[in-house]
């Protein structure tokens, strides 16, 4: 399982990856925002894309919506991890056809929740 | 004006007057109406500057004005909220303080604890293997031993629970970057808005100011990214919890 993490605060990715590392999950590669992560889920067969939506340059649901555009990368599970809370953003997400979303601050737990339900759907 | 001008334009209407009396006492009507005529043009060009000089003028204070209401915008509404979001801040790092202290709090003294029972457990493994034990003691020994290793799964298991604990409080670091990033931009604008205000007040020149991003028009735009919730500030309509956003997203089939 190859993990993308994409988030511009390097605190927020080294938590996350340490989550991931407690779940089982350890190869995970990293970006800052979605200009830098496109490239690298275009080119690098991951399997699941974790991102922030709040990001200079290229933001989370801009990335969401390139990866559902891409005809290589449609199909990929996104995961997003952001403090946007507002409902219109989260129906936004939903509609670009996001997979999970956790709203920060989170916990733990919520992340393995959101991480089973998604592989449970995947599996179905 | 200066005094030569003020002369040369004395000058001329003296002149004219003189050529009207002059025309009318040699009954030379067309030459008359001719001078009437200029004198009137001459009026009507002063009536058009003055227009003028009153337009720029009006042009000025209301580019002052606008200039105002920024500022009053500013102070009277962003100010307070940047306030609040900067308190937000002391209180999400205060509490990420906390919880990491309490985590050292409760970890060093079990860690104490536990590192006192190794010594001690050590010393007398050593008389074990020195042959140095009765047997009733090595069967006491062997006891304490089967306890100690219980409790250092335990202990062990909780420093691991508390470590992720700690883990998860640095998050504020990236929420509160979010928060502080939107009152450096604030500050920015006020800094702009102030270097105009100063500028305009300087040359009192038809100064235009640059157009000003509407932080309300921002918000209107509603998937635009706007940073974490603020308790207190942002009276959007946030989900507060988890809990709010997976009802939220099951309501749209998920």
């Amino acid at each position: 399982m190859k993990i993308l993490v994409v988030d511009d605060f390097s605190t927020m990715r080294r938590i996350i990856k340490n989550l991931l590392r407690e779940l089982g999950f350890t190869n995970v590669s990293e970006a800052d925002d979605g200009q830098t992560a496109l490239p690298k889920l275009q080119s690098g067969d991951f399997d699941l894309l974790i991102t922030d939506w709040n990001m200079p340059g290229m933001t989370g649901i801009d990335l969401l919506r390139a990866v559902r555009a891409d005809e290589k990368l449609a199909n990929l599970p996104v995961l997003m991890v952001t403090a946007e809370a507002r409902r219109e953003q989260i129906i936004a997400a939903a509609q670009a056809g996001v997979n999970g979303y956790i709203i920060k601050p989170f916990t733990a737990g919520t992340l393995k929740e959101k991480l089973e339900k998604i592989f449970e759907r995947l599996a179905a | 004006m200066t005094e030569t001008t003020m002369d040369a334009s004395l000058e001329a209407r003296l002149a004219r007057a003189r050529a009207l009396v002059a025309a009318l006492e040699q009954g030379d009507e067309l030459e008359a109406d001719r001078v009437l005529d200029e004198i009137g043009r001459v009026r009507q060009s002063v009536l058009f500057q003055e227009i003028g000089r009153l337009t720029r003028q009006l042009h000025d204070a209301l580019t002052a004005f606008t200039l105002d209401s920024r500022l009053a915008q500013l102070t009277e509404q962003e100010m307070p909220d940047a306030r609040e979001r900067l308190n937000y801040v002391i209180t999400m790092t205060e509490q990420a303080a906390n919880t990491t202290l309490n985590v050292v709090d409760e970890v060093l003294p079990m860690v104490a604890e536990l590192s006192d029972k190794t010594v001690s457990l050590s010393q007398r493994w050593q008389r074990f293997l020195q042959r140095q034990m009765p047997y009733d003691e090595f069967r006491e020994l062997s006891r304490d031993i089967t306890v100690f290793l219980n409790s250092l799964d335990q202990g062990l298991q909780r420093v691991q629970g508390q470590l992720n604990e700690v883990l998860m409080a640095q998050s504020f670091q990236d929420l509160t970057g979010q928060i502080i990033r939107r009152v450096i931009e604030l500050v920015q604008q006020v800094e702009e808005s102030l270097l105009q205000l100063i500028r305009f007040a300087a040359q009192q020149k038809g100064y235009s100011a640059p157009r000003e991003k509407d932080p309300d028009a921002k918000d209107a735009k509603n998937v635009e990214a706007a940073g974490p919730v603020v308790p207190g500030v942002d009276k959007a309509e946030a989900l507060s919890s988890q809990d709010d956003v997976d009802e939220l997203l099951s309501s749209l089939g998920f």
